[in-house]
């Protein structure tokens, strides 16, 4: 930043001056004994001592809790009494059908996804930040964010009232003679269903972030291009979409390394209605055979291949953004 | 920015009339379900039947449906459970995020890094469906309201968001208060949190519209279906439309003075039963996007 040339103004110099004074007094504790920091800290300690055990009973003592994949679990034998079987549930699983078409499912909705959801949240900041009037824009903002906060159930609900076998749809086609279509049970149609209601969902929502991005972006660039001619069309090509490329870019990336998340509930939801040939992703796979065919093990073993494939994809994914140039989601630092 | 720049060229005239045009039906797409299900809730038995189902023309409009479902019964026990999960959720959830996002907002102090690095850690990986599941029944909460709170009760992100903000406070308002002799918890509830009003309301609003919608861990630890929030209500009665119980235990069949509702309206009653907290608080939230509280949370 400029900080360094300019003469050190009052204003500009207090945050850095205030972090030296803040690193010094606690983080340069090198000459300072642990039980000197231990009666200095200890109230700081003790309040965050909640979360740590809850993130320990309910996160990571159920992390540990996955070397059942590599058991032939029985809840009556329990972790201690259940016998090792080695990778014996990931063979049965990589030779099973099914698990290869949840796999397909999940990673086909994941690709529909990004080709049609992913850009509609950036056209819509787009439109919006062309609108002028800041109270049409705040207007259409509250519309838009509000069914982020509808839980899956109230969409599944709310889809199935509008174009379901008994929804308005199917009313008013029938009203007129037609045939009636309910959108909510054809396997065929059901890729691009979830992705609608994804998109009723979440576009709005995920419009926020290109929002910021798009304020941050300055009207002096857009000025001098339009001095030196350049119409709308080539401002947008070479100075909003420029501005935007880090987020687009980290969100991709993020997505990528998500990709065998599509969320559960939205499927579990429409399982049943639709059938499993085409409405089962990883996790309802996991929740079928584990907990609902009661085979722990094996269930197990599906969830933990679900959970270190997409972490690889993340740090992978994080790895790309670096080489990319990008920030990435998270650095060594 | 109410005005166009000078520089900027006219509007074409398909940008004049497109625009207004593409966002009214994007609002329209988000508002006309809403609208259709209320005007239906709200409809009597004869406005069903004429309208063929659904109704988008409001006639002969009553309240019976509401009357119905909230004078005892499923409902209306499956709806004080998931206000009392709520309240009780939001204040556990908000009290330990807002005590751990303190005490980790002190760099260097003992174990910091640590103790940060095991929250952030949660990001990266779930522990699984089954193990979590085990783990619940193993602690014996299955049916217990507890499974629908303990689990659930942090988010990584809202700890994060308000650790960055109370990391934005000015360190010598603290360090003038740790002068006087105040310890941490004072300081914390008397320096700290009346400037941080916003953020701690955003927060509390999420984890509240996230206990409201909950529905996962419902259906994965409560079998006993009296126990049951408002969303694994709906999704058993309107979505795998199930036929509600009527008389003693269901749904009141009809209320004196009033005709009994048609079915469909209940049924539509219900799902807004569901909608309404989340319309309520929902003003209270957005106005904190204008203050970009999210935004700048969102941005990190």
């Amino acid at each position: 930043m400029t900080t360094v040339v300019k003469p050190p103004a009052q204003a500009e110099r207090l945050p850095d001056a205030k972090r030296t004074s803040r690193r010094h007094k606690r983080g340069r504790a090198g000459g300072m004994s642990f039980t000197h920091r231990l009666r200095r800290d200890w109230p700081l300690l003790v309040m965050v001592l909640p979360v740590v055990v809850l993130l320990g009973v309910f996160h990571y003592f159920p992390t540990l809790g996955n070397v059942i994949a590599f058991q032939d679990y029985s809840p009556y034998a329990g972790i201690r009494g259940s016998e090792f079987i080695g990778f014996g549930n990931f063979q049965r699983m990589f030779a099973e059908p099914a698990f290869w078409k949840a796999v397909a499912n999940t990673v086909s909705i994941t690709a529909v996804q990004l080709a049609f959801f992913f850009p509609i949240p950036i056209a819509l900041a787009l439109l919006l930040n062309s609108v002028l009037s800041s109270k049409l824009r705040n207007l259409i903002q509250g519309v838009v964010y509000l069914p982020h906060f509808f839980s899956w159930v109230l969409v599944v609900s709310l889809f199935q009232q509008m174009i379901g076998g008994a929804g308005l749809l199917a009313q008013t086609l029938r009203d007129h003679g037609h045939q009636a279509v309910d959108l909510m049970t054809k396997p065929d149609t059901f890729i691009l269903l979830v992705t609608a209601q994804a998109v009723w969902k979440d576009a709005g929502w995920g419009m926020i972030v290109f929002l910021a991005a798009l304020s941050t972006i300055s009207p002096e660039l857009y000025e001098s291009a339009a001095a030196d001619g350049a119409n709308r069309w080539r401002r947008l090509w070479h100075i909003t979409l420029p501005g935007l490329r880090p987020v687009i870019v980290l969100l991709l990336i993020l997505r990528l390394g998500d990709a065998l998340t599509v969320g559960f509930e939205q499927f579990i939801l429409q399982r049943s209605a639709v059938g499993g040939g085409a409405a089962e992703v990883l996790d309802t796979y996991v929740y079928y055979q584990g907990l609902l065919v009661g085979d722990f093990g094996y269930g197990a073993a599906a969830g933990l291949f679900k959970g270190v494939v997409g972490l690889v994809l993340v740090l992978l994914a994080n790895r790309f953004a670096h080489m990319v140039g990008e920030q990435g989601v998270y650095s060594k630092s | 920015m109410s005005a166009r720049a000078v520089w900027e060229e006219e509007p074409t005239p398909v940008g004049r009339f497109g625009k207004p045009v593409v966002l009214a039906l994007i609002a329209l797409a988000v508002a006309f379900p809403l609208y259709v299900v209320v005007v239906t809730s709200l409809s009597s038995t004869e406005a069903v039947t004429r309208a063929g189902g659904l109704v988008v023309v409001p006639r002969e409009l009553t309240v019976a449906a509401y009357v119905q479902l909230l004078s005892g019964g499923v409902v209306t026990k499956a709806l004080l459970i998931s206000v009392g999960i709520t309240a009780i959720g939001t204040a556990f959830s908000l009290g330990i995020t807002v005590l751990a996002a303190y005490g980790l907002s002190r760099p260097g102090s003992l174990f910091h890094r640590p103790l940060l690095f095991i929250v952030l850690l949660t990001f990266l990986f779930g522990p699984g469906i089954i193990p979590s599941y085990l783990v619940v029944n193993a602690l014996g909460l299955i049916d217990h309201y507890a499974s629908l709170i303990l689990p659930a009760a942090i988010s990584a992100f809202n700890l994060i968001v308000m650790r960055s903000f109370f990391m934005g406070i000015p360190t010598e308002l603290i360090d003038s208060a740790r002068i006087d002799g105040a310890g941490e918890f004072a300081i914390l509830r008397r320096i700290v949190l009346p400037l941080s009003k916003a953020v701690v309301a955003v927060v509390g609003l999420f984890y509240a519209v996230g206990y409201w919608n909950a529905f996962f861990n419902a259906l994965l630890y409560i079998n006993d279906n009296s126990k049951w929030p408002l969303q694994m209500v709906l999704r058993t009665y309107i979505v795998q439309q199930q036929p509600l119980p009527t008389g003693a235990g269901g749904v009141a069949t009809g209320i004196a003075g009033l005709s009994p509702a048609p079915g469909l309206a209940i049924k539509m009653a219900i799902v807004v039963i569901a909608i309404v907290p989340v319309l309520l608080v929902y003003p209270f939230i957005q106005r904190h996007f204008q203050k970009g509280v999210i935004i700048g949370a969102v941005k990190g």
